[in-house]
């Protein structure tokens, strides 16, 4: 019985059932953590003596009956920009080396009051700033299904260890892509769900108007049961949503009949790796051979998504990131003259070069002068893009579309060129502007063996729609849910 | 001929608002804490926190707007000014630059005998800043963050005031409309009330406004007169000799009396204004201003109306008293009990101020209730005290709000109706001074005092001092 | 139309984001900065005439606390991750000179 294999449904009633403990579900996994980190990394900080404990803790209550939950005593990774009380949490950055805050994101409460433990913090682009995980101040993390290239991002930690069997599943976040993306790359499922679903209190803010946190599992199933745990309309985040309708394990239904999918032809172009682009029609073909109606269409504005995002989350995050001077927590810098000198030395020494560009960006498109041209353009073209959205969902149910352009890069192909690098957002961005849900569903592998995952956009609050398009095409693989070996 | 130069001024004034918790967060607002015990993630800009916001501020806000004729923005928003200092602990402050709750309103003020409507830009909401304690032995600062959060309405005027008396003038009409909606204490020393005056000067007669300056750090009404005398003095020496006048911050120092400027290179003064994505806009719908309406209390020149038509006192007198919410509340309720609004007028302006400004006392704090007064006033009415034992009272009233009538009671104050008792003593004191009396006797008016202050204290002053007085003439007569 | 980016517009934006960058970095963030306003600047060949800037994408209004005290004393909290403190105070440069 290999309890990194297992997913985190069978894992959890395995528990529910005594048949496997906490403890052993904890103890296996920190096995392969320790067999697998040298080489992947995916971890920041590995909590071994905290987990333990809590695994016994948590068995304790099962055998009480005081926890029922379907994932009660199953590992957890937590992406390193989730607020942890009194587990170091990092983003991924020098400036917060030593942060160990005082109290715990409530997306991540959420899972402990449902008996979740926590086997540490991962690894992530600085401050979720990039979409290789290369970033991170704490090195690299590397893609379990070839060491040679890279997990995606900014989740990266995230999908490498649910892929490598060293968590059974784990949270992201996704502000332009940062969950769909990496998970994509590492051939695991992940949910971007609708803005508002679940709380942002407790997560590190990189665009506060962009950012979500989700699931990231090894089928459609698993993800579905932490949705539906950790989404809450929470009372500390005012743009949290109250939905009503959370049990999103519901939509797990093997059936298609007479979705309709919209292929939008701007996504399928040049730019786009034909392995991918013929792994993806081919998914989309299964969900048509299975009662689908698919069609083509044009959703239009798409090459405007990337410049509109980037002006708004740099915008956003130069702002969000001025907290971080030295003053309060983290990182403040040996010697300095006078304050003006502090703050400069600590935030040029605490943070790295893609968060630099990032704040520096920022600051200019919102200095005196510049605002109208470029910050209120980004948000009127947001506007126009949701506008072809809320278009294209009066005839379809979901889009179909690529993750990513490609399938994962070699370390260090992607830093050199950063504007050829915020290109590879084109098919995520939108849904972030948007507010949309969407999922990352693994649909096969190139030629290097690499995986290829395809996206489902569903129009917001529709995350069934997209979970139950998923879970039918996932029905027909065999290698549903194997992760990376 | 010298020129002639007239003096814009213009005013940004905050003022604290008098919520129990802070703007974003459920802490108190309360002040006297060690530093950061009134403080939690939201309001120390912990990483991942995220601020709610307390509705009371929006009332508040939309009363002080509709007291002030503004026109209220019914969808209203808050925006991100950043700047980075110490006292800010997120190096953003949560303002409302594109749609503040509140626009083109006006107050009315008067100076001497002329009334004037000063302009209201507008008027928005925003968080205050933590507090910088400076320590000069090793130079360094402290922050305390237990006043970072608490909610501010700044009302920002138009150049309209020429005149410092035309500041405080409006300064003080402000104050009165907010402490009487209950927004705000308003108390200038302690910082619940702050203004930044904005002040340019201009040859007279020219329509052209200069350019220019902000004053800060001004934390009494003299400061702010001597402000605006020494920075008009400032600029026009400049322009006299042939020099601009730079649009710049100047922070006053009232010891020195003369403002520095407050420009640095680091100081860039650009605040990338945009909307704060942590919070949703307000909406503010008819409803929901019709309810504040019908809340709202009667304000500082509606009472004063009232006061002229229904009780006789003096117009001096009302204008007084209503210059305090704290004390118009006590006249109108102790009026009420005892049905003697001029007697109780009369403690309130005698006594009362007198007390207030032995003590240095603003008429806020005042301690005693109206009830209290109420007996006090009917104690002297009915004659169960003098006014001298009346005074004594009051002042232990004052001190303590102790109830009179018990307090006459035991300490045994009332005046002695006991006639016998009267006649028994007064027989004493003329056995006793014979040639007092005999004085009296003969002619010499004044000698009655002397026999009725030593009947007084031998009464230990319980006896009204009218009714000795007749008694005696009729003995000695 | 090619972005082209001062030094002095770049000191003037480390002003604002306390940034001060090393030489190289101060060349690569200029390159790299105009080359994305460039990209961003395709933007303008999109008519946004008459539309509203969108800052919030849903149209969620009103979201209020009530006016109660629900924090205790939070100092130690406050101060746990205080790189400097003195007095119960985060300690800093001194800011009045």
């Amino acid at each position: 019985m290999d309890i990194c294999s297992m997913t985190a449904l069978e894992l959890g009633k395995k528990i529910q059932q005594k048949e496997i403990s906490a403890v052993e579900a904890v103890k296996a996994a920190l096995e392969c953590i320790e067999d697998r980190e040298p080489e992947i990394n995916s971890f920041v900080t590995v909590d071994a003596e905290g987990a333990l404990k809590r695994a016994e803790e948590v068995q304790k209550s099962i055998e009480e009956g005081t926890i029922v939950s379907p994932l009660a005593g199953v590992p957890v990774g937590i992406k390193d920009n989730m607020c942890t009380k009194g587990l170091l949490t990092t983003c991924g950055s020098k400036i917060l080396k030593n942060f160990k805050p005082t109290f715990t994101a409530e997306a991540v409460r959420n899972l402990e009051r449902a008996g979740a433990v926590i086997v540490g913090k991962t690894n992530m682009d600085e401050f979720a700033m990039g979409s290789t995980t290369e970033t991170s101040y704490y090195g690299e993390t590397r893609n379990p299904w070839n060491p040679a290239h890279v997990p995606g991002g900014s989740s990266g930690g995230s999908c490498a260890a649910v892929a490598a069997g060293e968590c059974t599943y784990a949270l992201g976040s996704d502000t332009g892509g940062s969950i769909r993306q990496p998970s994509s790359f590492c051939g695991v499922v992940g949910i971007k769900p609708t803005y508002g679903t679940v709380s942002r209190y407790g997560l590190i803010a990189y665009g506060s108007s962009l950012d979500q946190i989700g699931p990231v599992g090894k089928n459609v199933a698993d993800c579905a049961a932490v949705l539906e745990i950790i989404a809450s309309h929470d009372k500390k985040d005012s743009t949290s949503i109250d939905r009503k309708d959370y049990d999103f394990t519901s939509a797990l239904v093997d059936d298609v009949k007479g979705m309709r999918i919209g292929i939008p032809r701007d996504y399928f172009l040049e730019g786009l790796d034909c392995e991918v682009k013929e792994n993806i029609l081919n998914a989309v073909k299964v969900l048509e051979d299975k009662g689908a109606v698919v069609e083509e269409f044009d959703l239009s504005l798409v090459q405007y998504a990337i410049p509109a995002y980037y002006v708004i989350a740099s915008a956003e995050a130069s702002s969000n990131l001025s907290r971080f001077d030295g003053v309060k927590y983290g990182y403040r810098t040996e010697t300095y003259e006078g304050l003006h000198d502090m703050y400069k030395k600590t935030r040029s020494e605490g943070f790295g070069a893609e968060v630099k560009r990032r704040i520096m960006l920022g600051s200019f498109v919102l200095s005196s002068g510049y605002y109208d041209a470029y910050y209120l353009k980004a948000l009127r073209t947001k506007a126009l893009i949701k506008k072809a959205f809320d278009s294209a969902f009066e005839t379809y149910d979901m889009i179909a579309a690529p993750a990513a352009p490609a399938t994962a890069p070699r370390l260090g192909e992607s830093l050199s060129d950063p504007l050829k690098m915020y290109l590879g957002d084109i098919y995520t961005i939108s849904a972030n502007l948007a507010g949309l849900p969407g999922i990352s569903v693994p649909v096969g592998t190139d030629s290097l063996g690499l995986p290829i995952g395809m996206q489902l956009i569903g129009n917001c609050f529709e995350e069934k729609k997209i979970i139950r398009a998923a879970y039918a095409y996932e029905q027909t693989r065999a290698d549903a849910g194997k992760g990376a070996d | 001929m010298a020129k002639q130069y007239e003096t814009v001024i213009g005013l940004e004034v905050h003022v604290e608002l008098a919520t129990k918790t802070k703007i974003f967060c459920s802490c108190s607002t309360s002040f006297g804490g060690a530093p950061n015990t009134h403080t939690c993630p939201v309001c120390t800009g912990m990483p991942g926190s995220l601020p709610v916001l307390n509705k009371q501020v929006v009332e508040y806000a939309i009363a002080i707007g509709l007291a002030a004729n503004c026109e209220i923005t019914r969808m209203c928003k808050f925006d991100r000014k950043n700047y980075f200092y110490p006292d800010n602990p997120q190096n953003y402050q949560i303002s409302q630059l594109y749609l503040p709750i509140a626009r083109n309103g006006y107050v009315e003020i008067e100076t001497g005998d002329t009334k004037k409507k000063v302009r209201i830009h507008e008027m928005h909401m925003e968080e205050d800043a933590g507090k910088l304690v400076h320590d000069e032995w090793d130079d360094t600062s402290i922050v305390d963050y237990n006043r970072s959060g608490v909610p501010l309405v700044e009302i920002v005027s138009e150049p309209d005031m020429r005149s410092a008396d035309e500041v405080l003038a409006y300064l003080e009409k402000l104050r009165l409309i907010i402490q009487y909606l209950g927004a705000s204490d308003c108390k200038l020393q302690e910082g619940s009330m702050r203004a930044d005056v904005n002040l340019s000067v201009r040859e007279m007669g020219s329509g052209k406004l200069g350019t220019r300056t902000e004053m800060k750090n001004l934390n009494s009404f003299k400061a702010i007169a001597r402000a605006i005398e020494g920075e008009r003095q400032r600029q026009i020496e400049l322009l006299e000799e042939g020099r601009a006048v730079v649009q710049e911050t100047r922070r006053w120092d009232d010891n020195k009396e003369y403002s520095y400027a407050m420009r640095s290179k680091e100081d860039a003064q650009d605040y990338r204004y945009f909307p704060e994505p942590d919070l949703v806009p307000i909406v503010i719908d008819e409803a929901w201003i019709e309810k504040i309406k019908m809340m709202q209390p009667e304000l500082r020149d509606e009472k004063l109306a009232r006061y002229k038509k229904e009780y006789d006192i003096p117009e001096y007198d009302a204008r007084i008293i209503t210059e305090s919410k704290r004390m118009a509340d006590i006249f109108e309720k102790a009026a009420a009990i005892c049905n003697n609004p001029k007697k109780v007028s009369n403690w309130l302006m005698v006594e009362t101020l007198r007390l207030l400004k032995e003590s240095g006392m603003e008429p806020e704090g005042i301690r005693f209730s109206p009830e209290n007064l109420a007996k006090l006033v009917k104690l002297t009415d009915s004659g169960d005290i003098n006014s001298s034992v009346a005074k004594q009272v009051f002042v232990k009233m004052f001190e303590e709000n102790i109830d009179p009538e018990s307090y006459v009671k035991e300490h045994g104050l009332s005046t002695v109706s006991d006639e016998g008792e009267l006649l028994a003593v007064l027989e004493q004191v003329i056995a006793d001074n014979p040639q007092a009396a005999a004085d009296y006797k003969n002619g010499k008016e004044k000698a009655l005092g002397a026999l009725v202050g030593q009947t007084m204290k031998a009464m230990r002053g319980k006896a009204d001092p009218g009714q000795v007085n007749r008694r005696l003439k009729e003995l000695l007569g | 139309m090619a972005n082209k980016i001062s030094d002095e517009t770049m000191e003037y934006v480390g002003i604002l984001a306390k940034l001060r960058l090393s030489d190289e970095e101060k060349e690569n963030a200029k390159s790299d900065m105009e080359k994305m306003l460039d990209y961003i600047d395709t933007l303008n060949e999109l008519d946004t005439t008459g539309v509203e800037p969108m800052s919030h994408v849903f149209p969620v209004n009103n979201v209020f606390r009530e006016d109660i005290v629900e924090n205790g004393d939070g100092s130690e909290d406050t101060l746990a991750n205080a790189p400097l403190k003195k007095e119960q105070g985060f300690k800093v440069p001194k800011t009045i000179g």
